[in-house]
């Protein structure tokens, strides 16, 4: 078993009445709301917690792409796994990811992510979402109608980029390319593993198993509720002959631990409430554009993630209901070691990305959480799925091939020399501007 | 009446509303589509043979993945003259429908005899930004659709049905229509048609409801200011869906215009 200890990064400050005097917390969420100085705050304060799950052992950080809203200040995820890997050594990078369709011409993400995969020393995971319908259709513009046909266009150019050993040309319906040739390539080879995020359309579901992909269920509705969704990827994989290998699914969940039951109560049932009711508070008319979902996965009946249906089976919602649930799962760390076992086994799940900052949750509840995690839960959960090779986790270089970043040393360095240890820096090189 | 008509060697098999006798008149509809039976068309049949087409990705229409933008439809509407063996044939298109007539007669203009042209999309201002009307409720639909988003037409144009197949079912209609939509409209209604409007020689007419809120009147100066032989005319107590708000004072304008 897997654990990723993945960030949204939400705005944590959002006002109390925010949900009765603002329609929505995507697209057009009032500008004013956002401090940039507290925002200098979060960024950090959330960097210093995907670094920390690094140091106890989570086997990989996670990071993904949002736009113009206070659920996730992330609109360039790759910026942020630049940052952690500097400061990471072991942790894999899952950038999950990138909303390819959106970039012109789709190479500059097969770029991005090669000098994320080199600086890292190989430790990338590529995730390739179509986004969500916010982020596409109403932030980004793209026509919903061809959304997804340029995803998979785009999908097919980054990996031929990645793979192709010579220079090639691209005449693609919405990417035209003379030359495409890939500097720098992966340090992974052919290319980094990928992990296709979705919400439940049933198209990905082939996608991946036609490719061998990693399919990862990202759904607020819990576990429980996860399993329809699980089985029917479960079931294209076996009609396609394809082994059920856990690791190929991967599965986002909220999670919380706390001295006892009771005390995750206290400590976690008012960000869950924040979660839910800031975060999740999306404008109905901007949950699905008309042919962002195709007509075959609306018929199939299953729910989006936001929007009206969403927001109204999960209204009333108490600490209770979500617990029962399987929105959260969240307690003392046996409690969550039964519960999480139980949860991995139902939905087949080898790769566990855990949501542990919550909402509003601020840092020492978040480091408190993922302490005991890591220290109490995660070593007795590690040993399911022990039989079945992980295909679908990166290959990185050994440590001892690996370049150590030079020790942090933030003192300014004396240019004339006398005073400051360790002045190296030649006198010419400091900035004589006014 | 409803028909199929194959079109462009079977490429598009076409669902149309037929009526009337006289000279041919092709309605094209807006983004949510034809209603079923639209009574201004019977109306219309009286001084014209109306042909009105569904687009293709609308009601039953098929062929909707081969249009994919202006020029597609352009050159679908020109096959469906070609193949109905209409050499020229008075125009008028609704909204959306507006936008492509303006596009049909641009591109030869020897095809249309009159344009009337109905609170049509196509352009944008800055200054007057047209409301996102894929992203609105069905209680915002109504008011900005409607002069009076109160009255029992208005109503019923956005009302949700109880039955849950029902439900299902109009949701499914609706996106299959705006889905096809957004080819020409999204994120901003705007498809260069302001490089191509002065080619435009037939005479035209702009008609508009007074108190359209989702395409104000004002957009009515994009047009005449474009196309050479244009004019204006406006519909009282009629907002966007001003066919169905003021049927009669729609007829009459229309009929004018063109028996004029």
């Amino acid at each position: 078993m897997k654990f990723t200890w993945f960030h949204l990064m939400p705005y944590r400050y959002l006002p109390e009445d925010f949900k009765d005097k603002y329609r929505s917390v995507w697209v057009d969420i009032p500008r004013d709301l956002y401090d940039p100085k507290v925002g200098h705050r979060l960024y950090n304060d959330y960097l210093d917690q995907l670094e920390f799950a690094d140091r106890v052992g989570f086997d990989g950080l996670g990071v993904n792409e949002h736009h113009q809203n206070a659920y996730g200040l992330m609109p360039s995820p790759n910026i942020m796994a630049a940052a952690l890997s500097r400061r990471t050594r072991h942790a894999n990078l899952l950038v999950l990811g990138n909303s390819i369709a959106l970039y012109n011409p789709p190479v500059r993400v097969a770029e991005e992510f090669a000098m994320l995969d080199v600086i890292s020393g190989g430790r990338l995971v590529a995730g390739f979402p179509v986004g969500t319908s916010m982020d596409t259709n109403f932030c980004y513009g793209e026509v919903p109608a061809t959304l997804r046909e340029k995803y998979y266009e785009a999908h097919d150019l980054i990996v031929k980029a990645w793979t192709e050993k010579n220079v090639f040309s691209f005449n693609g319906k919405f990417t035209k390319l003379r030359y495409v040739n890939l500097w720098p390539k992966p340090l992974q080879q052919p290319r980094p593993p990928i992990w296709i995020p979705g919400g439940g359309s049933v198209e990905t579901y082939d996608f991946c198993a036609d490719h061998d992909y990693q399919y990862s269920f990202l759904s607020y509705f819990g576990y429980i509720a996860g399993k329809k969704v699980a089985d029917g990827y479960w079931n294209v994989l076996a009609k396609k002959g394809k082994p059920l290998n856990p690791y190929s699914l991967g599965f986002a969940q909220v999670v919380a631990v706390s001295e006892t039951d009771e005390q995750a109560e206290r400590d976690y049932a008012p960000h869950m409430d924040y979660f839910y009711n800031r975060c999740l508070h999306v404008y109905n008319g901007f949950a699905d554009a008309p042919g962002y979902r195709t007509l075959k996965t609306i018929k199939s009946g299953l729910l989006g993630q936001v929007g009206r249906q969403a927001a109204l089976r999960r209204e009333g919602l108490t600490w209770k209901d979500f617990l029962n649930e399987g929105y959260v799962i969240a307690g003392s760390p046996k409690t969550v070691r039964e519960r999480l076992r139980e949860a991995m086994k139902s939905l087949n799940c080898g790769h566990l990305m855990m949501l542990m900052q919550i909402g509003s949750m601020p840092p020492e509840l978040v480091r408190k959480s993922t302490e005991l995690f890591a220290r109490e839960v995660m070593p007795h959960v590690r040993d399911l799925w022990s039989d079945w090779e992980d295909k679908w986790s990166p290959r990185p270089l050994p440590e001892s091939e690996r370049a150590m970043p030079a020790p942090i040393d933030l003192g300014r360095r004396e240019v004339n020399g006398k005073s400051a240890p360790g002045a190296t820096v030649r006198a010419e090189s400091r900035s004589t501007a006014k | 009446m409803k028909t199929m008509q194959k079109i462009g060697g079977g490429r598009f098999e076409v669902e149309m509303q037929v009526c009337g006798s006289g000279d041919p008149l092709l309605y094209l509809h807006g983004a949510g589509g034809l209603v079923g039976v639209d009574p201004f068309l019977e109306e219309l049949g009286k001084d014209f043979k109306v042909i009105a087409p569904h687009l293709p990705g609308y009601g039953d229409s098929t062929g909707g993945e081969l249009i994919e933008d202006v020029v597609d439809a352009s050159l679908f509407y020109h096959q469906l003259m070609d193949d109905l063996g209409i050499a020229s044939a008075y125009v008028v298109g609704h909204s959306m429908g507006g936008m492509l007539a303006a596009e049909l007669a641009a591109v030869d203009v020897h095809r249309v005899k009159k344009l009337v042209l109905v609170c049509p999309a196509g352009f944008w201002r800055d200054e007057t930004p047209i409301p996102d009307f894929f992203a609105m409720d069905l209680s915002d639909l109504a008011a900005n659709l409607f002069h009076d988003p109160k009255s029992p037409l208005a109503q019923m144009f956005t009302a949700i049905p109880e039955d849950a197949e029902r439900l299902a079912e109009m949701y499914v209609e609706r996106t299959k229509r705006l889905t096809q939509a957004s080819k020409f409209l999204w994120p901003i209604p705007d498809r260069g048609l302001n490089k191509r409007a002065w080619r435009i020689a037939a005479p035209t007419l702009l008609l508009w409801g007074a108190s359209d809120r989702l395409i104000p009147p004002v957009y009515a100066q994009e047009f005449t200011s474009r196309i050479k032989q244009a004019q204006t005319q406006t519909i009282k107590e009629a907002g966007h869906m001003v066919m169905y708000e003021q049927p009669e004072a729609f007829v009459k304008a229309v009929r004018g215009f063109l028996k004029a």
